[in-house]
């Protein structure tokens, strides 16, 4: 641990890393707990993987993967939203479609583009070490552009989020909100897929949320202590790994999923003994 | 007192409607008209139409003939101006929000539908008020700030109830209101609805045609088609009608004494 705090206090690259981990996770507490409340994790993850054909794109043409998979991710968004939204019985089928046929389009491009192809494990499995600093910037500027729009139309996602019948009724643009708040989850996952890359950006999207869940009831607290869980998460993994030179993304993957199911069983127990108490500090059993 | 039923003005006309889903012919040349005031009981068979009739009315669905009109519009633009509590909560038991917030969501819609909002809560003072009179209103005031994952079958039916009061509508509709709970919370819920009745017309649809014809003060019989009678005219010959079928009935009244627990 003092090795990495050394090393922090040093190398460039490992306060990037640490940046790019910090940044990433405001996107994953903002957008993290809607796709956990709504139950759309399964569509985030086909938004995810077909990220992979803009970033093949991009490299086959030579422009920035970066943008590449932004464009990609909110394509893959409003694809799979109007799938969801006009086919709903074969939706489970058309999603998991699209998440082939992206990475099939994607890694056709990589197989075809000239040169050394490293990049590709990057793209599947993060590589935060290498984030260069102008990513820092533009992810700054998503997480900006996400917490305005949080901020603005809370209510009407919450109105999305919760009962999209009510909302409906009530005149809202469900379609429209619906569609958008798919597009925010879209750019999330290219926050993420720096930091842990696209195979494994699920976990990380969704696991600080649904620990948050566990203690807390109310989106905006879900939002805060997700952020936070997904901060700690990514600082400890990145530390852990530094020192016997693991890769940072499934490192800090296990921690999540290993805090996850310590947190279930810890708010289980808690929730039983508070029912154990309600029930002996109620009416009282007759025997 | 003058009541809403002495103006006389219609508030949902409905004409030669039919609907289908898919070759499934649901509805088949349905015409009613419900005047401002009524307390109309809608009953029928299972799969009867029922909640089909009610999706219409609400604009959820679109009818493949006739017209539905409601306070003299089109049903999406009218919705705003009903209240509707769904037979079966179209959300999640679990999810992370509190009565309160759930209510102030029936303050929604208007102006700001599109509108965004950076105050924190997004409320003003006149949305609290509102939905904490709703919320006195069903006698759910002690329950705003639990979540409604802690909520029994029937609080969670008056805060249902509450969230549809806070559009502040004209019209109340009601899907099996009921159906989910306790039989000694049913009277206490149509006494409230009885009340509500002084100022809203009310739409509920149920499955008990005896117990709803003492609240109601007319019924719609929905099994593809729709024939009504008011209260006093319903008899065994009438429901076996609608039913299709023989049905054993006894005669009962409702003035039994309800006993407690």
């Amino acid at each position: 641990m003092n090795e990495f705090l050394t090393a922090l206090a040093e190398q460039d690259f490992l306060q990037s890393a640490l940046a790019a981990g910090l940044l990433a996770s405001i996107g994953c507490g903002l957008m993290g707990t809607y796709v956990v409340v709504k139950r759309i994790a399964f569509i985030a993850g086909g938004i995810a993987h077909s990220v992979l054909s803009g970033m093949g794109a991009a490299l086959y043409f030579g422009f920035s993967p970066l943008a590449g998979a932004l464009i990609a991710a909110v394509l893959a968004a409003l694809l799979i939203g109007w799938v969801r939204l006009r086919w709903r019985a074969e939706e489970d089928t058309l999603i998991g479609a699209l998440w082939a046929i992206g990475m099939a389009v994607g890694i056709l491009f990589i197989a075809k583009t000239p040169g050394y192809q490293s990049d590709l494990m990057s793209y599947l499995f993060g590589n935060i070490l290498l984030v260069p600093v102008e990513s820092l910037w533009f992810m700054a500027a998503l997480d900006g552009l996400l917490l305005l729009l949080v901020l603005a139309y809370h209510r009407q996602f919450l109105a999305v989020a919760f009962d999209e019948e009510f909302a409906r009724l009530r005149g809202i643009p469900v379609t429209f909100f619906y569609l958008l708040l798919l597009v925010m989850v879209a750019v999330t996952v290219v926050l993420l897929i720096q930091v842990v890359g696209l195979i494994l950006v699920l976990a990380l999207l969704t696991l600080p949320a649904a620990i948050a869940g566990h203690y807390v009831h109310s989106l905006g607290l879900m939002m805060l202590i997700a952020t936070l869980i997904g901060g700690a998460l990514n600082a400890a993994g990145l530390a852990l790994s530094y020192g016997p030179d693991l890769p940072a993304g499934p490192t800090i993957i296990l921690l999540a999923g290993g805090l996850y199911i310590v947190s279930a069983l810890v708010s289980r127990t808690l929730a039983r003994r508070q029912a154990r108490l309600g029930a002996s500090g109620g009416k009282g059993h007759v025997r | 007192m003058k009541t809403l039923s002495d103006t006389g003005e219609t508030v949902i006309a409905i004409r030669g409607l039919s609907f289908a889903y898919g070759a499934a012919p649901v509805l088949e040349d349905v015409s009613l008209n419900v005047g401002a005031g009524e307390f109309l009981g809608i009953v029928g068979p299972n799969a009867g139409g029922k909640s089909t009739l009610l999706k219409l009315i609400l604009g959820l669905l679109e009818p493949q003939t006739g017209q539905v009109r409601v306070l003299n519009l089109s049903p999406r633009e009218a919705s705003r101006q009903i209240g509707y509590v769904p037979q079966y909560p179209s959300f999640p038991r679990d999810f992370p929000i509190t009565v309160e917030q759930a209510v102030l969501l029936g303050r929604l819609g208007g102006q700001d539908r599109l509108w965004p909002n950076l105050w924190p809560g997004g409320y003003g003072r006149g949305d609290r008020k509102a939905a904490r009179l709703a919320l006195d209103e069903v006698e759910a005031t002690d329950l705003a700030s639990r979540r409604i994952a802690s909520l029994s079958g029937g609080q969670l039916q008056r805060v249902l109830l509450a969230r549809a009061l806070a559009c502040e509508p004209r019209i109340l509709i009601l899907d099996e209101p009921t159906a989910n709970i306790d039989q000694r919370l049913e009277g206490d819920i149509f006494d409230l609805l009885r009340r509500l009745n002084a100022r809203l017309t009310i739409l509920v649809v149920s499955h008990d045609i005896g117990f709803i014809s003492s609240y109601v003060t007319r019924v719609a019989c929905v099994n593809r088609t729709l024939v009504c009678h008011h209260t006093d005219a319903i008899d065994g010959q009438i429901i076996q009608r609608l039913y299709g079928e023989a049905v054993r009935m006894v005669a009962h009244r409702h003035e039994t004494p309800r006993t407690g627990p």
